[in-house]
């Protein structure tokens, strides 16, 4: 029987990607390809210090030696890496100060991404970075921040003004041989963003970086580092965009988080990178590794994701719970549609004693989407009194997607409590006709149910975050039912 | 043109997967009526309650529906629920994750929203949600809860009744919704339907067993065999069929046994 719901629905898969429009403006970039010379340039450009380049440098010399790790649960398309720009950035005086001296072109770019980087329209209480390709264009509130002696700038800016931070902090939680995404990012990321939360002290407000990429063939590869020292606290978020391609841009970055003593961290992201089209062409391809490390005792880091673009997503944000009681969090909804694929998850290893971890996660599955799970749950043999509980539900739209996960629990201390638990579940039509005779249309309805299945996610988020959370859930959704 | 009925269904034939249920049935119902229909298993009663509210796996074939005058089958599932089509369901669905207040304050705004009315506000929203749970007597602590997650029977049917309550709609239809209630539930039922019904408000109610009508009585009552009404007549038929059992009427309309029980073409 022909089922007019599935084939309005089809009709409707109208969840255009409102952020695809490319901004026209001139663009400074290096030719393709990766080299020692395009490494060496790149840190020319941004002016480096000899040590920065020496870091690169021996990133590179290590990734020629690499693999691409071929162990996820995805499809994924060869990469030319001599076909990739690795350095773009708009033609603008160095390090805007003040926003007059930034492109109005910029300014209408971000306007219409909802990032007004005028400080008085900002949301009260969000400072944000913005990130355009390869370098920061522009960082809000930053005077206001520097009174409580919080650093919030450009990574190419903390490289000049603080380097003793940097060169202390930078590579502690991922090394430069981490992995094959990592170890290419340290040799030639290009910005992202510092924070520096100094003791005792309490951001007053969210922080934010938006990654924004404009120029085509061109590959992301921005650094954040984060580090809150002892009693202090922040919440960051990071969201992220790009342009409508037909062909596939890579994006791999590095997140580095470390939390002193009684430290808390909250670090949330709504990713909305080009999913690529209904087909499966284009979209980004997104490797990115992210990393906390709870160095003092009672410290606290959170991790909160929103995954709904991205033709592939391979990311694991992890907590290395290594002071005394400290806590690791990690709530997660990830989205695949059409032919996107996700394998994402987290790693949580137990170090120090009575930690303690929590693992969210919320797959959604349609049209011809992939999803896997894939987390580690490690306890090792001094982490006395570890705990962990995970919670891994997966939720099926139609019959032609996949939901997968790989749970992998390692302990080595018998006083551990691991708890796992796991559920898969569909939306059916007899769902939808239930909403359908309480007046609500077949769209709403999905909105409902796969907002309500992931609040327990998208209630982490902060409040203005969570409402946009919850429309980007519905929109990358529509027409998927069936 | 504005009709005297509410609903009007004329010759109507419908299938489902080929397969002939409801086989040239008319029924006409005017504001404020209640009307009952009874018939035993298999006699397109569920059937009808689909055609009218919508449900996809139901083909009509042949035969008009309106509602106030326009025409029902080609408005879409939730037009016709935001038209005021009520459906009590025999079989209400578990939504987990949604809150009954959520889902409630959806469905009343998009309704809100068809008739030109702005949405209701979280505190008059709020002020509706409490006036009806004490009307149809539910417990606070299930419109707490996921839209009928975990819910025992009776608390799925109650929760109907407050759902109808709470969208006031011009028909509703209740689909078996006596079947599987202790008579305290169903006493809760009943009374939360004569509450609501108004000069407004029409009632179609489906049923197997009259015991419903003991506490909501009826002005019409209908019999169905065989995809057909074979019968219809004042509240006394109701009572008439509890006593005397359904035979004497498919003898009455010259319904063959086996055409109603395993018979189902053309």
């Amino acid at each position: 029987m022909e089922n007019d719901q599935d084939k309005v629905l089809n009709e409707v898969t109208s969840g255009e990607y409102k952020y695809g429009f490319v901004t026209d403006i001139e663009t400074e970039v290096i030719p393709k390809g990766l080299t020692e010379d395009v490494v060496r340039l790149i840190s020319a450009k941004k002016q480096e210090p000899e040590w920065m380049l020496e870091f690169r440098l021996k990133a590179f010399r290590h990734w020629l030696t690499m693999k691409m790790p071929a162990w996820a649960n995805l499809k994924i398309p060869e990469i030319n890496y001599q076909d990739i720009i690795f350095y773009a950035a708009p033609r603008q005086r160095p390090a805007p100060g003040s926003l007059s001296e930034v492109d109005p072109q910029l300014i209408k770019t971000f306007d219409k991404l909802g990032i007004p980087l005028e400080e008085q329209k900002r949301l009260t209480g969000v400072a944000v970075d913005a990130v355009m390709d390869s370098i920061s264009v522009k960082t809000t509130f930053r005077e206001t921040l520097a009174e409580l002696g919080i650093i919030f700038c450009s990574f190419s800016e903390a490289v000049r003004e603080h380097p003793s931070l940097v060169q202390k902090y930078l590579a502690s939680v991922v090394p430069y041989t981490d992995n094959f995404f990592a170890t290419l990012n340290s040799a030639v990321f290009s910005d992202g963003s510092f924070c520096y939360i100094p003791k005792d002290v309490r951001c007053p407000m969210e922080l934010s970086t938006y990654f924004r990429i404009n120029t085509s063939n061109t590959g992301q590869f921005e650094r954040t580092l984060l580090i809150a020292d002892e009693e202090s606290y922040v919440s960051y978020l990071e969201g992220c965009t790009a342009p409508m391609r037909d062909e596939n841009q890579l994006h791999a970055a590095v997140v580095e988080i470390v939390a002193e003593r009684g430290a808390e961290v909250k670090y949330s992201t709504v990713q909305n990178w080009y999913p690529g089209d209904r087909d499966g062409k284009g979209g980004i391809l997104n490797f990115v590794t992210k990393r906390g490390m709870c160095k003092g005792d009672d410290s606290k880091i959170s991790w909160t994701q929103v995954e709904t673009g991205s033709a592939i997503t391979w990311k694991y944000p992890s907590c290395i719970l290594r002071g005394n009681n400290s806590t690791g969090e990690f709530y997660s909804v990830a989205v695949t549609n059409n032919y996107q694929q996700a394998d994402t998850g987290t790693k949580m290893i137990h170090i120090g004693k009575n930690t303690k971890s929590t693992i969210v996660s919320k797959g959604i599955s349609a049209g011809f989407g992939q999803n896997s799970y894939r987390g580690l749950v490690k306890v090792l043999g001094k982490a006395e009194g570890a705990r962990n509980f995970s919670q891994c539900d997966s939720l099926l739209l139609g019959d032609k997607c996949g939901a997968h996960t790989f749970p992998y629990i390692e302990v080595d201390n018998p006083s551990a409590i691991v708890e796992h638990e796991a559920t898969t579940s569909r939306i059916g039509e007899d769902q939808i006709f239930y909403c359908n005779q309480r007046g609500i249309s077949t769209e709403d309805a999905i909105g409902l149910i796969v907002n309500g299945y992931a609040r327990e996610v998208i209630n982490k988020l902060p409040m203005e975050f969570a409402v946009e959370a919850q429309k980007l859930l519905q929109i990358s959704l529509e027409g998927s039912v069936g | 043109m504005k009709s005297e009925f509410l609903l009007q269904i004329k010759d109507l034939k419908a299938s489902i997967d080929n397969k002939s249920i409801i086989k040239g049935l008319s029924l006409e119902v005017k504001p404020g009526e209640i009307h009952a229909i009874m018939g035993p298993n298999g006699s397109g009663k569920s059937t009808l309650a689909n055609v009218l509210t919508g449900r996809d796996l139901v083909t009509v074939t042949d035969g008009s529906v309106t509602f106030e005058g326009r025409n029902l089958l080609d408005m879409s599932p939730e037009e016709r629920a935001r038209e005021g089509i009520f459906l009590s369901f025999q079989y209400p669905i578990e939504i987990p994750g949604v809150s009954m207040v959520n889902f409630m304050k959806t469905a009343i705004n998009e309704q809100r929203k068809h008739r030109g009315l702005e949405p209701l506000s979280a505190s008059e929203f709020l002020s509706q949600m409490r006036e009806k749970k004490e009307l149809v007597e539910i417990d606070s602590a299930l419109t707490n809860r996921s839209v009928n997650e975990g819910f025992s029977g009776g608390e799925k049917k109650k929760n109907e009744i407050f759902q109808m309550a709470m969208l006031e709609p011009r028909l509703a239809l209740l689909d078996e919704t006596d079947s599987g209630l202790d008579i305290d539930a169903l006493r809760i039922v009943a009374n939360g339907v004569n509450k609501i019904r108004s000069a407004d408000t029409s009632v179609i109610v489906i049923t197997h067993y009259q015991r419903l009508l003991d506490y909501i009585i009826p002005d019409f009552v209908h019999v169905m065999f065989d995809g057909r009404i074979v019968k219809s007549a004042g509240p006394e038929l109701a009572l008439e069929l509890e006593k005397r059992g359904y035979d004497w009427i498919r003898k009455e309309a010259d319904i063959a046994e086996e055409s109603w029980i395993t018979d189902r073409k053309l």
